[in-house]
């Protein structure tokens, strides 16, 4: 009852924060004047704000900041001990630093290193938080570029690329986070710039507890749907996430951003029903998927009564299955319990949330961008089956603009199921496993559909140290990240060229209940096709085995 | 970068040509524009932001949380690191939960917590080895406390997800007063009172479950009966 009541809570403030965020990055996205700061800034980079790029251009900017984001932090890991706050944590292994160096800039925040033993302060800051930042940027931007492309007509501009980056960071993603670092640090969050602190306990042993300046990072790594730890445990340590109202907050930061973008998609638009239609697809599924994780977990007795190995006392079994729920419908992926100890069903939940290419209610921009690419294939579908002209707000969806829709919504299945067959082909992946048989299987396809969705979570007992996974997770970490980025910036320009057309009779109605049903078959009905057989062979032989 | 530059900067970073290929010109006009945007960002987001945070955590009330709540009596109050009893006959001491970060030699994950990481098991629900883990556990906590090892609570016999949980159920607390009781001496009623004192409902009746925080009481234990260590 008290973590029903809790859910509710979280739906409030959700509700409550819906309209003012939404409308104000409606706003932000289509201000014609610049911030004082911004104008200094646009100086600096010597990019003039009122130009507008092709969906080309758009692109090549964003590839072009991307990679110069993963050299930068490689170079930065590589070089860490010429940097200060080091503490002689020393050069950060080639291998890790590829694999964190792409982690990071596609938003993923895999992790297959230990934060506090690994990383110094500085790579902690003035690399990681930074991509925590822009790779969020990037997504809004890029799911921006993808509303424009409805609203626009006759057109083959789509805005800039380096204006809708920078207020991403400047208007919504460092005023929230500053104060949600604050906060959190009010909570019993810290934010320490020394290595670790000695102390002596109660018995009169000695130890060191490791430190970090965390609250910067937490805040931000929630907010942007990032999901990397500063501490190895993530969120479940107490440093991170110290109490239960720490962790509605980080809860709270997390869905905060992909659900009001709904909003701020109906207003450009200028149809607040397209934008709710699309929240109740979120929602439905979100909620759907929550009793699932939940009920798995609290029935499992494992074998302790209950479920409780890899949860913290503080959170228990409902906040954990809340958490657990939404890092993986976002693309989070940072975790308060670890989910390679739920229940078969209950780690197969969170594992199906990735399945479904992570809307609901998805990641920064990315949860936007990849659920009107699934309305577009859903209109699509609709217009086979009943006859309708294939529109969706004004547009026509012909063969090229279904086909990058398609190229999106597929990109991330081919990634799962080809690294998840070459890696359980290799003799090798069987000694990775901390688990075996299904729940070994399960390890491995969670670790490539978190890669692959940039999610991020990860059913942490494989053991992901080899050149193997850090390769293939790196590689599937970036086209699961810049594919459908490519595809939905031509699908933007395909349409933004596009004069707007008026709704005719034949016309499918978006915006209504019945879309909203018709967009969540599709997404349950693409997971289904593509990973029943997959799926059938971990969680569900595990959980009715 | 020759052309004229206006109050804005360069202007065009696009060019106004009509084709839509992507030429080399252009090409490196991005490129550098991204090098600039990420460095610039770099200062603002990972730089001066992190700054003014931390800036701000000085502050009296907010100091003591930033630098791991260490308690003035030892440890942290937010990172459990369970006490090792010199003697298990003669053991004072609340335990926290199992880690995973314990010694190997510590009994399935019993013992002190290495707090300079942190971490979980990750062995699955129904892994074998999480199964013979949980019975080694029970075996040495019943043991311990001598109890009936079908009665002690699932907490007690799995190891959290941080390895450094600080607090217990409220059940695992009640398991262990008698104990403490017999070896410290107290009184059973001042025992229970400490405890009471370290116990936290849900927050605002809804947030989170119901917990003992193991630091806070044996700090107020080691006051209670001084000389106890």
């Amino acid at each position: 009852m008290a973590g029903l009541l809790q859910v509710l809570v979280l739906l409030v403030l959700l509700a409550a924060a819906w309209r003012p965020l939404g409308d104000w990055m409606a706003r932000v996205y289509t201000d014609e004047q610049d911030w004082a700061v911004e104008r200094v800034l646009y100086r600096l980079v010597r990019v003039d704000p009122r130009s507008e790029q092709r969906a080309s251009t758009y692109a090549v900017a964003i590839l072009a900041f991307s990679f110069a984001g993963i050299v930068l932090l490689y170079l930065m890991q590589r070089l860490q001990s010429l940097l200060p706050w080091s503490f002689d944590r020393g050069p950060v292994e080639a291998g890790i630093a590829f694999n964190t160096a792409i982690s990071f800039v596609t938003n993923t925040n895999w992790q297959s290193y230990v934060p506090e033993t690994t990383l110094g302060h500085a790579v902690q800051m003035a690399g990681l938080t930074v991509q925590n930042f822009v790779s969020a940027a990037v997504g809004m931007a890029v799911a921006v570029a993808l509303v424009r492309g409805f609203v626009r007509s006759r057109t083959d501009r789509l805005g800039n690329a380096w204006v809708d980056i920078v207020r991403g960071c400047t208007r919504i993603l460092l005023p929230i986070a500053a104060v949600a670092a604050v906060a959190l640090i009010a909570t019993g969050v810290i934010m320490s710039l020394r290595a670790g602190v000695d102390v002596i306990g109660v018995d009169g042993r000695p130890s060191t507890i490791a430190l970090a300046p965390t609250a910067s990072q937490e805040s931000i790594k929630e907010l942007g749907t990032n999901g990397g730890g500063i501490l190895n445990a993530n969120s479940a340590h107490p440093f991170e996430n110290p109490n239960p109202v720490s962790n509605l907050l980080e809860i709270f930061l997390l869905l905060v951003i992909p659900v009001s973008l709904t909003r701020t998609f109906g207003r450009m638009v200028g149809s607040m029903r397209q934008g709710v239609s699309l929240l109740a697809v979120m929602a439905g599924l979100w909620t759907a998927m929550l009793a699932v994780i939940w009920t798995a977990e609290a029935r499992s007795a494992s074998f302790a009564g209950a479920n409780l190995e890899g949860k913290e006392v503080r959170f228990g079994i409902p906040a954990s299955a809340l958490w657990a729920n939404s890092t993986t419908g976002t693309s989070t992926g940072a975790v308060n319990s670890m989910h390679d100890s739920f229940s078969a069903f209950g780690g197969g939940g969170a594992l199906l949330n990735m399945l479904f290419s992570e809307m609901t209610p998805g990641g920064v921009g990315t949860g936007l961008y990849s659920i009107l690419v699934v309305a577009i294939v859903a209109v699509f579908l609709a217009g086979l089956m009943v006859g309708r002209t294939p529109e969706y707000l004004g547009k026509r969806l012909g063969r090229r603009e279904v086909t990058c829709a398609v190229v999106v919504v597929l990109t991330m299945p081919a990634l799962v199921l080809l690294g998840t067959g070459l890696a359980i082909a290799l003799p090798a992946t069987a000694e990775a496993m901390t688990n075996s048989g299904p729940h070994g299987l399960s390890e491995v396809m969670y670790a490539y559909a978190s890669a692959s969705n940039n999610n991020g979570s990860a059913f942490g007992g494989l053991t992901v140290t080899s050149g193997f996974f850090q390769t293939t997770l790196g590689i599937a970490m970036l086209l699961g990240r810049f594919l459908p980025i490519v595809a939905v910036l031509a699908l933007a320009g395909l349409l933004a060229r596009q004069p707007r057309v008026a709704p005719s009779s034949g016309t499918l109605s978006t915006g209504t209940p019945l879309f909203s049903v018709l967009v969540a078959g599709t997404i349950v009905l693409v997971a289904a096709i593509t990973f029943l057989p997959a799926l059938a062979l971990s969680p569900l032989a595990e959980g009715l085995a | 970068m020759t052309s004229t530059t206006t109050s804005h900067g360069e202007p065009g970073i696009e060019e106004v040509s009509h084709e839509s290929a992507v030429t080399g010109r252009q090409l490196r006009r991005q490129a550098g524009a991204a090098v600039r945007v990420l460095l610039v960002l770099t200062v603002l987001c990972g730089v001066l932001y992190p700054a003014a945070i931390w800036g701000v955590s000085r502050l009296p009330g907010l100091y003591a949380n930033a630098e791991g709540s260490v308690l003035p009596s030892g440890g942290s109050s937010l990172i459990g690191i369970d006490p090792v009893a010199a003697d298990p006959a003669a053991d004072p001491w609340f335990h926290t939960r199992p880690s995973a970060s314990a010694p190997d030699d510590a009994v399935a994950g019993l013992g002190p917590a290495d707090a300079t990481t942190s971490g979980g098991s990750n062995l699955g629900a129904a892994a074998e080895d999480l199964g013979t883990a949980v019975e080694e556990r029970r075996a040495a906590i019943a043991a311990r406390d001598g109890v009936d090892p079908a009665t002690i609570p699932p907490d007690a016999l799995t190891a959290s997800g941080s390895g450094l949980d600080p607090q217990i159920s409220p059940a695992y607390a009640a398991q262990q007063v008698p104990r403490v009781v017999r070896v410290t001496g107290l009184p059973e009623d001042r025992v229970r009172a400490l405890v009471a004192d370290a116990t936290d409902g849900r927050t605002l009746g809804v947030l989170g479950e119901p917990r003992v925080d193991v630091p806070e009481l044996n700090a107020s234990l080691v006051t209670a009966a001084i000389g106890i260590r």
